[in-house]
């Protein structure tokens, strides 16, 4: 027994695959402590904030500036103005006047230089339409300011006067310390698109998801169990009967299955547990298939002869001569479950059949959202991607696993 | 034909007609087929067969371990009935068994004591003081020469073959069970300690008059320690009689073929009749 633990954690698949469970686990614990609060509240009004630091604006003017001046500051400021997509947008303009660009439009610096010597608002390039024509004079103007203006004047409304006062400037070579800004929020993955903090609605997502995984994982591993072992150690009518129900249930897909009882349940019934119950009572089947194989060559062997001469009961020679024979095959189809379980969950809240979306997040139900809103085709990849990742790291981890104690136990496996 | 010298002792476990079919329609096979027999109370009957006869089949039906598909077998001459669990617990009070596979018998899992232990509590003694357990398991050891005091607490796997055979008999010494059945308890372990046990199963027949019922396909060894023999060839017994009568005098050609495959130590062997 202390020899096959050892050798489980010696198994180098296994291992791999304890450890980033583990780092997930430790995770999913750790992670609210620093980030606490709820997962759903929506932070943001705008959909698919980008990933990155978020600095207050308006705690940065009243926050206390120092002066700097940086060389490169104007040129990075234009470059930083000047999108990718503009710069193609120019190079198109060049093209449709004839003019040669040799040089790579990343360099900053001489496509502003070319634009300046050539574009002229007034000209109009052969077939080119008003609205493009306009956005080149917006382009234009945005240059041109960025160049001109040193300063943006702050002004307030007078109480008494009702009209504008100069209230502050801000200069260019003004600069105040990220530190002592109040408010600053580092959005890791951005927002999704309801504007909510999509790596803490991931952490919780996971969580949930996992528990998911584990209660279906455990109707399924429990009533596969049950009736494979009964099924193989009576045999006769009662395997006849229990067979009969698991083909019932073998025949008509799972999923189908599973589709059919979330929807007659209803949206307003269907919480994480209730799904997670449905995809372990709709996926115990194979458990009990393999069980029951298992315990018909378990029944015959002679040390269950020997328990049965010695006056055991039937429940006793189940828990003591069989179960632990089985114990570690149960072990594996129950990780093999648990990986199921999360990966039909996330099938369901994509068809839009999976808990309901206003209590907790899933993984399942985060890709639903990133779907619904089309996060694939606007570029918000930050929205499905990690889920996606995340989905894959759990049944790698998962699999993994299982792959390592099955070549434990299996000795004839091992490569 | 009987053994004359026990006929006169009461039944122990007899039968008619038993027969045992697996599976059905024509996927049907007659493991055995039609057997009578009567076992008597002391006697030492050897069931001797090749493999595949069914041998290990007739002795499980005789154990209340597989139905029996026809016929019907007597305990101390009457019906025997283990229609239920109760029933089922009385008759293995009477009847036990060792096993071919010293290492399949044992539950991996379960701590030596706990073997002897169950013996213990089957014969009623289960609210004995520890002491007193202790002692009866320390005694039941020493009789197959094995020391309780080692043995406590390990697992069956840290035995040898020998040994856990030894613990089987040990457990039969604690059962004291009117029939032994014997499936080729010896055909597993070398053969030093098949004398072993041999002698040690003997001795406990003398110690307590039980039945044994001893399963083997090594004819010579039959001759060697029983009272009656049987002989069986496809699930039939072909022949029956006390030990001398069938092995010195055998009838049924399959006898016969039996006795001469047994290769005599004083003759050279002739390897080309070998394989
Ligand atoms: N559980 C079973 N189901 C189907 N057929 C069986 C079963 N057990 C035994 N048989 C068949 O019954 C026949 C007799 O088998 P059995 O094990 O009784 O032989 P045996 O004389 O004990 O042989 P051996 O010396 O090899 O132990 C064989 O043909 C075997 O295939
Ligand atoms: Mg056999």
């Amino acid at each position: 027994m202390k020899n096959t633990l050892r050798q489980i954690f010696h198994s180098p698949k296994f291992m791999t695959g304890f450890v980033i469970f583990v780092v997930i686990l430790l995770t999913l614990f750790f992670y609210p402590l620093f980030n606490p609060g709820n997962p759903l509240e929506m932070i943001g009004v705008g959909t698919f904030a980008k990933p990155g630091t978020y600095v207050s604006l308006y705690d940065a003017l009243n926050t206390s500036r120092e002066t700097l001046r940086l060389s490169d500051a104007d040129d990075n400021r234009l470059a930083k103005q000047l999108k990718a997509e503009d710069r193609v947008a120019m190079l198109e303009w060049f093209n449709a006047m004839g003019i040669a660009v040799d040089f790579d439009i990343s360099d900053t610096d001489a496509l502003l230089k070319l634009w300046d010597d050539n574009y002229d608002p007034a000209t109009k390039p052969k077939g080119m339409t008003m609205a493009k024509r306009n956005y080149y004079k917006r382009l234009n103007n945005a240059l041109l300011q960025l160049k001109a203006a040193d300063e943006i004047v702050l002004a307030d409304v007078n109480a008494e006067t009702k009209a504008l006062e100069e209230t502050g400037k801000v200069n260019k070579t003004d600069y105040v310390n990220v530190g002592q800004v109040a408010n600053v929020k580092l959005l890791p993955l951005g927002t999704d698109n309801f504007g909510r903090d999509v790596l803490k609605e991931l952490v919780s997502a996971t969580g949930t998801s996992i528990i998911i995984g584990l209660i279906a994982g455990a109707v399924a591993t429990i009533i596969g169990l049950t009736f494979g072992l009964l099924a193989g150690y009576l045999g006769g009518i009662a395997d006849d009967l229990i067979m009969f129900i698991t083909n019932v249930f073998t025949v008509i897909p799972g999923f189908v299955l599973l589709i059919l009882i979330s929807y007659s349940i209803g949206q307003d019934q269907r919480g994480a547990s209730v799904v997670a119950l449905v995809i372990g009572l709709t996926s115990w089947t194979w458990t009990a298939r393999s069980v029951r194989s298992q315990v018909i060559s378990l029944r015959n062997r002679d040390h269950v002869n020997l328990s049965k001469l010695s006056g055991h009961s039937l429940f006793r020679i189940i828990m003591t001569d069989i179960l632990p024979y089985i114990a570690s095959y149960v072990v594996m189809a129950f990780i093999l479950q648990v990986s199921s379980g999360i990966l039909s969950e996330a099938q369901l809240s994509l068809l839009g059949l999976g808990p309901k979306t206003t209590e907790v997040p899933t993984l399942g139900l985060m890709m639903n959202w990133a779907m619904l809103y089309s996060a694939h085709t606007n570029g918000s990849w930050w929205a499905y991607f990690p889920v996606i990742l995340t989905i894959t790291l759990i049944s790698f981890s998962l699999n993994l696993m299982n792959t390592g104690l099955d070549q434990v136990f299996n000795p004839t496996l091992r490569d | 034909m009987k053994n004359e010298a026990f006929k006169d002792r009461p039944l122990c476990l007899s039968g008619k007609g038993v027969t045992k079919v697996f599976g059905y329609g024509n996927k049907a096979n007659t493991a055995v087929d039609h057997v009578d027999f009567e076992f008597h109370e002391g006697e030492l009957v050897s069931i001797v067969g090749e493999s595949g006869s069914g041998k290990t089949t007739l002795s499980k039906m005789l154990l209340g371990l597989l139905s029996v598909t026809e016929g019907e077998i007597f305990f101390q001459g009457k019906p025997r009935d283990i229609s239920n669990r109760k029933k089922k617990k009385e008759y293995w009070q009477g009847i036990q068994a060792i096993f071919q596979d010293p290492f399949s018998s044992f539950n991996v899992f379960n701590k030596i004591d706990t073997v002897l232990l169950d013996c213990i509590n089957m014969r009623g003694g289960k609210h004995l003081p520890k002491e007193k357990k202790i002692e009866m398991m320390t005694e039941a050891c020493s009789f197959v020469n094995l020391k309780f005091a080692e043995l406590t607490n390990k697992y069956p796997f840290e035995l040898s073959g020998g040994q856990m055979q030894r613990l089987m008999i040990a457990r039969i010494f604690l059962l004291k069970p009117k029939i032994l059945l014997a499936d080729e308890p010896t055909s597993m372990i070398d053969a030093c300690s098949r004398a072993t046990i041999l002698d040690m199963l003997l001795q406990l027949r003398d110690e307590i008059g039980m039945t044994i019922i001893f399963i083997t396909h090594d004819i010579g060894l039959a001759y060697y320690i029983s009272d009656s023999v049987y002989i069986m060839e496809h699930g039939k017994f072909v022949e029956s009689g006390s030990a001398d009568d069938v092995i010195l005098n055998p009838k049924a050609a399959y006898t016969k073929r039996l006795i001469s495959d047994v290769p005599k130590i004083h003759e050279p062997w002739d390897l080309s009749t070998v394989g």
